[in-house]
């Protein structure tokens, strides 16, 4: 059986143009998505597998009730990942932080959780993917390598991609590279800066002096000569929809959300000449969601903690890499993500000294170091939900095969049913 | 030993090698790498292959010394348990580590 129109749950692109072959219920081919997108289909775990408690297999109903105890028990559990699994299942995840006091915090803040505090500072203009593929004529892509990260953006929604005012792709678009070092994306460009490591946030001042036509008296700023700067700003005031795409070059680098803060000055500023906007390159498949759901559930996009009963926010005290480091979560839930594997090891220690518990498709890192182990369906493969795509338009995840393993939604609803009552 | 500043990323090998499994060997190969521009490896009389020691304020891993297109005085590890030995946990306030820009040292094993 042939389904087409599928979504994509990789990555941030979510393209929804997959073609997938079922047959006897097990994917046979994938076409049209990139090499990350067919290694997910293609490897996707839907057979049944037991969950485990200390490493032995158990009955749903034993692990599901171990759950409940360690984060009763609990004074300061610790919420994490959310950004590979569904948005039924994050505001799950939410409301069982609620319940708990827990502090709840996802991937988004070791990857765009600067951006999220920049823009607090300066808002954001920004646009849908179709408006980039459609108007889009200078694109700019900021310490982020798509050829890698994102391995079809280039081609569905901005540097090669035929749209209505840009009918023949490539041809119709400037596309320039800000970067530390030469990249697969770097050689695609008509234009490519090489800034010095750390030196985003000078480059970017120095964009936003020469926009207002300012006398600079240095030739060179971070690596890059002032007449190619000049020249990346004459392109910037002349084009008729510009965007600035950026990526964890801008956000993991020093000074990290007042890079960001900087970053959509200067597109702001660009509104008086032209229309330019800005965008993240969102990485997991639903982080976007995962910002939208904590938002309209709590008013907050990351590092919200419920102790005192309602949701605060605040990065650095309840971001998931200090909350660990400090030694404060005395047990975690980890929904989708694998911070053994992407944390400081300071950070990931704190994991193998406090009960944690695994939901997850995989047997990541994570669940190597894990209590309990809940193996879960794969949405956009063998579940059904919704994912907020990089520009936060949300898409439908289908369903394409049929498994044995219950949903992350599902479990959690399990897990808040059994943990309501140990609390009262 | 030399000093250099350490740039994490991903790669588009380290993204298909999740799919194998964290615990492959496709994974611990794509991870498991250090990269050096050609006049800093040719500087140090380093050769591609070779095991090398990188060590930062926070941490150090061993790993496979690999050429790569990248200006002098700079690595590159890729995202995974490698990258995170380097990296500290100490976050000014963002959530975010420094992953990028941090300084680093490379010693011949």
């Amino acid at each position: 059986m042939k389904i087409e129109n599928v979504v994509c749950p990789f990555c941030g692109c979510l393209c929804d143009d997959i073609v997938v072959e079922v047959e006897n219920n097990r994917i046979t081919a994938v076409k049209k998505a990139c090499a990350n997108g067919r290694g997910l289909f293609l490897n996707a775990h839907t057979q049944a597998a037991q969950p485990t408690v200390d490493g032995r297999e158990v009955e749903w109903p034993q692990a599901i009730d171990v759950t409940a105890r360690i984060l009763a028990e609990s004074d300061n559990p610790l919420i994490y990942g959310l950004s590979s699994t569904a948005s039924e299942a994050q505001r799950k995840a939410i409301g069982l932080a609620d319940l708990l006091g827990a502090t709840i915090d996802s991937t988004s803040s070791v990857c765009h959780g600067p951006t999220t505090i920049g823009i607090q500072n300066q808002g954001e203009p920004t646009c849908t993917l179709g408006e980039v593929k459609h108007r889009a004529d200078l694109l700019i892509f900021w310490g982020c390598n798509p050829a890698a990260a994102h391995q079809r953006h280039f081609s569905r929604y901005s540097a090669l991609a035929r749209g209505k005012l840009t009918p023949q792709g490539r041809k119709d678009r400037t596309v320039v590279v800000v970067d530390v070092r030469p990249t697969v994306s770097s050689r695609k460009a008509d234009v490519f800066l090489q800034v010095r490591p750390g030196c985003d946030f000078e480059v970017l001042s120095t964009l936003r002096a020469l926009l207002k036509d300012e006398i600079l008296d240095v030739d060179e700023v971070g690596g890059v000569s002032v007449a190619q700067l000049r020249d990346l700003v004459e392109r910037m005031k002349n084009c008729r929809l510009g965007v600035i795409f950026f990526g964890m070059g801008v956000t993991q680098t020093g000074g990290k959300h007042l890079n960001v803060a900087e970053l959509i000055a200067l597109v702001a500023e660009l509104n008086a000449h032209t229309r330019f906007v800005t965008m993240p390159m969102r990485g997991h498949g639903n982080v976007a969601g995962a910002d939208s759901t904590l938002t309209w559930q709590t008013g907050y996009p990351f590092a919200v903690n419920f102790a005192r009963g309602y949701p605060q926010y605040n990065p650095g005290e309840f971001t998931a890499v200090d909350v660990l480091a400090r030694g404060e979560a005395d047990a975690a839930l980890i929904i989708a993500s694998d911070p053994v594997a992407h944390f400081p090891r300071q950070a990931a220690q704190r994991l193998s000294q406090i009960p944690t518990i695994v939901l997850d498709p995989e047997v990541n890192l994570t669940a190597r170091v894990a209590r309990v182990v809940l193996p879960t369906a794969t949405y956009g493969v063998s579940a059904a939900g919704t994912a907020y795509r990089m520009d936060n338009v949300p898409l439908p995840l289908k369903k394409l095969v049929d498994s044995p393993r219950p949903t992350d939604e599902e479990v959690l609803s399990k897990i808040i049913a059994c943990v309501r009552p140990q609390l009262t | 030993m030399s000093e250099f500043i350490l740039i994490t990323g991903r790669t588009s090998k380290q993204g298909t090698a999740l799919h194998k499994g964290k615990e492959s060997a496709e994974y611990r190969r794509a991870t498991g790498y250090v990269e050096l521009g050609r006049a800093d490896r040719e500087r140090l009389g380093l050769e591609a292959g070779q095991r090398v020691r990188v060590r930062t304020l926070f941490g150090e891993a061993e790993l496979e010394l690999q050429e790569g297109d990248l200006p002098q005085g700079m690595i590159f590890v890729p995202l995974g348990p490698a990258a995170n030995a380097l990296i500290g946990a100490e976050t000014q306030g963002t959530g975010m580590p420094d992953s990028k820009g941090l300084e680093a040292e490379v010693e011949t094993l």
